[in-house]
């Protein structure tokens, strides 16, 4: 924590850079986002397992912005989430620092380049879990009658709140194509073909470019296990494709990436 | 209903569970708190031994019993070039008996009359209200999150309830006959209720302190109104879901959908004011581009505006929003602040 708090002390004092997006301990003893423009305020920064939300949903909000440029504490999934934005060009090179925290939380790693953040990634465990593994691995062997069911019963109870919507930083889209409406490709209303579609659109546009944060989940208010979802189409961009989001800063995304000499030709 | 004095009596869980059975006879739809998964929502229940009252409150509100996510206004027909109309059948809307729901529910009932009745009163929502009755359960808990106490509500409230219990230990409960409905209710079930030998149930409820004074939050609010740089820095960490709305039990902001060809239905579906597309006009104007205003518009609709067109709070202090926030926006601690503001 201490490092931490040097370091972004520093940061803002030699006005490297305009903000600190951290945590902090909020009323009911959540982590919580802070955004720290004052030296004096980095004494409010904190670093431990209850840090979890994934910060780099902030980059694209107007509000934080205009703050100027930007130090993000990141955890894996933010760092990989950097490269990622990259990746689709979201996030211009040098335009925000890194500063990695490993899990133990007593030092940090200011990442800037591109370069140094892949660097940084590549020597990180960047795979599923092995608990995430075996619980794929359930759903695996259940029957196909069996996963219906299930995500039946779970996505009856979307209220189409799309706090999964708007938690995940990978979901930038200005319009969603749940907002366009000529035509409707994507029923509004919350009830079953409309949560089966609106669920399954948002895994799919991000099938290959989630980075397995899990705020998605963690933003459900009605429980679904989100991260499933995602986790079994990470399981499965990588066995079809060898590749991994969130890796580099540059490179073609699996889902979404045209190619003429594709071998398929259903897409010609 | 005021003036009409309020009954005690009191029931055992015995003779709950065979209430409870009894509105099931009857053909009613009973919705109680039930333990789904990791979490516990309002559901439709057949008997009390599915329904949880531990929980100091539901992560979901029972506003669906009378203002559902999804509902049809009305079908449409068309054909030989012309269109029929179909209003929906009022009178096959299901009886419903909302069980086990919290003071500050039964309280946020009025919250949305006024506003499905202000200025031509909805048919549907209507329709939905007279065909429910409510049998709160008085909380003997409460968490940090609350807040009733400081919008006129308390733990043990009656306002909103036909029924409220209070539980008096050893598995007795204190029934309070609010209402007309819920004299009706007892008339079928009498003999399922003693007399109330103990009524002092204020021992028994969870304490509440209130923390502001609405009256003083509605004038900050409005004095803050135009101050971009408050809102900013109070809304900076709110990502613009829409879980603090849909969890809410007096949100009424709604979406019309139309789906269908031709022929098909009108949709009524719940909305959030804290959604960028809620406000985009047609000409791609958006009077609320911001995050911060939207958050702005979500306290002055609740403590500013409804008060004043109303006279009701748009805020019962259940603290749901703060509790399924997924970036700890805390609305308490976000009034309190108002409140607190220089001006």
């Amino acid at each position: 924590m201490k490092a931490l708090q040097d370091k972004a002390r520093e940061l803002l004092a030699t006005k490297a850079v305009q903000v600190v997006i951290g945590y902090g301990r909020g009323r009911r003893g959540e982590a919580r986002a802070l955004f720290i423009r004052e030296a004096a305020g980095v004494r409010d920064l904190i670093f431990d397992e209850t840090c979890r939300q994934n910060l780099a949903v902030y980059l694209m909000k107007p509000e934080v912005r205009k703050l100027g440029k930007a130090a993000l504490v990141a955890s894996p999934a933010v760092l990989r989430t950097i490269l990622q934005l990259a990746a689709e060009n979201q996030v211009p090179e040098n335009g925000l620092l890194a500063l990695a925290v490993p899990a133990s939380g007593d030092e940090v790693v200011a990442l800037a380049s591109f370069a140094a953040l892949e660097a940084h990634v590549a020597a990180l465990d960047n795979d599923l879990s092995a608990g995430e593994k075996a619980e794929l691995q359930k759903f695996a062997a259940m029957d196909l009658d069996e996963r219906q069911r299930f995500w039946q019963e779970q996505f009856s109870r979307c209220l189409k709140c799309y706090a999964c919507r708007a938690a995940c930083p990978l979901c930038y889209c200005t319009r969603c194509t749940v907002e366009c409406n000529q035509p409707q490709w994507i029923p509004v209303p919350a009830h079953d073909l409309g949560n089966l579609e609106w669920n399954v659109m948002r895994a799919m546009h991000l099938a290959g470019r989630c980075v397995n944060c899990g705020d998605c989940s963690r933003a459900c208010p009605a429980g679904i296990p989100l991260y499933l979802l995602n986790q079994k189409l990470i399981s499965d961009v990588f066995a079809g494709f060898g590749s991994r989001s969130g890796m580099a800063a540059a490179g073609d995304n699996a889902m979404s990436t045209f190619k003429p000499n594709d071998p398929e030709d259903f897409i010609k | 209903m005021k003036g009409m004095e309020i009954e005690t009596r009191s029931i055992n869980r015995e003779a709950l569970a065979k209430w409870i059975s009894l509105w099931r006879s009857e053909g009613k739809r009973i919705l109680a708190p039930k333990k789904i998964g990791d979490q516990v929502d309002f559901a439709s229940v057949a008997s009390l031994d599915e329904v949880s009252l531990e929980q100091v409150q539901t992560v979901q509100s029972p506003k669906m019993a009378i203002f559902p996510r999804v509902e049809e206004l009305f079908s449409f027909h068309s054909a030989d070039g012309r269109v029929e109309l179909r209003d929906r059948n009022l009178e096959a809307l299901p009886e419903t008996v909302v069980f086990g729901l919290r003071p500050c529910d039964a309280a946020a009932v009025a919250a949305l009359k006024a506003i499905f009745t202000w200025d031509s009163p909805d048919s549907l929502f209507s329709a939905r209200l007279a065909r429910t009755t409510i049998v709160g359960v008085a909380c003997s808990r409460a968490d940090a999150d609350c807040f009733c106490t400081s919008v006129g509500g308390s733990p043990g409230g009656v306002e909103g309830s036909d029924i409220l219990l209070t539980a008096m230990g050893q598995g007795d409960y204190l029934a309070e006959i609010v209402t007309a409905r819920g004299r009706e209710m007892l008339q079928s079930a009498g003999a399922l209720f003693g007399n109330a030998a103990n009524t002092d149930k204020e021992s028994r409820l969870a304490k509440v302190q209130a923390v502001f004074d609405p009256a003083a939050v509605a004038s900050a609010l409005s004095r803050l109104f135009d101050d971009a740089a408050f809102w900013e820095e109070q809304s900076r960490r709110c990502i613009g879901c829409g879980a603090c709305a849909y969890v809410c039990p007096t949100c009424a902001c709604f979406d019309i959908q139309d789906e269908g060809g031709i022929s098909g239905k009108r949709l009524r579906c719940w909305d959030s004011c804290g959604f960028g597309l809620f406000t985009l006009h047609t000409s791609g104007h958006n009077p609320r581009p911001l995050q911060s205003q939207r958050w702005r518009q979500r306290l002055m609709h609740k403590f500013a505006y409804m008060p004043e067109r109303q006279q009701v709070l748009g805020c019962v202090g259940c603290g749901r929003c703060s509790r399924a926030c997924p970036v700890d926006m805390n609305i308490l601690e976000h009034l309190q602040a108002a409140a607190e503001a220089k001006p």
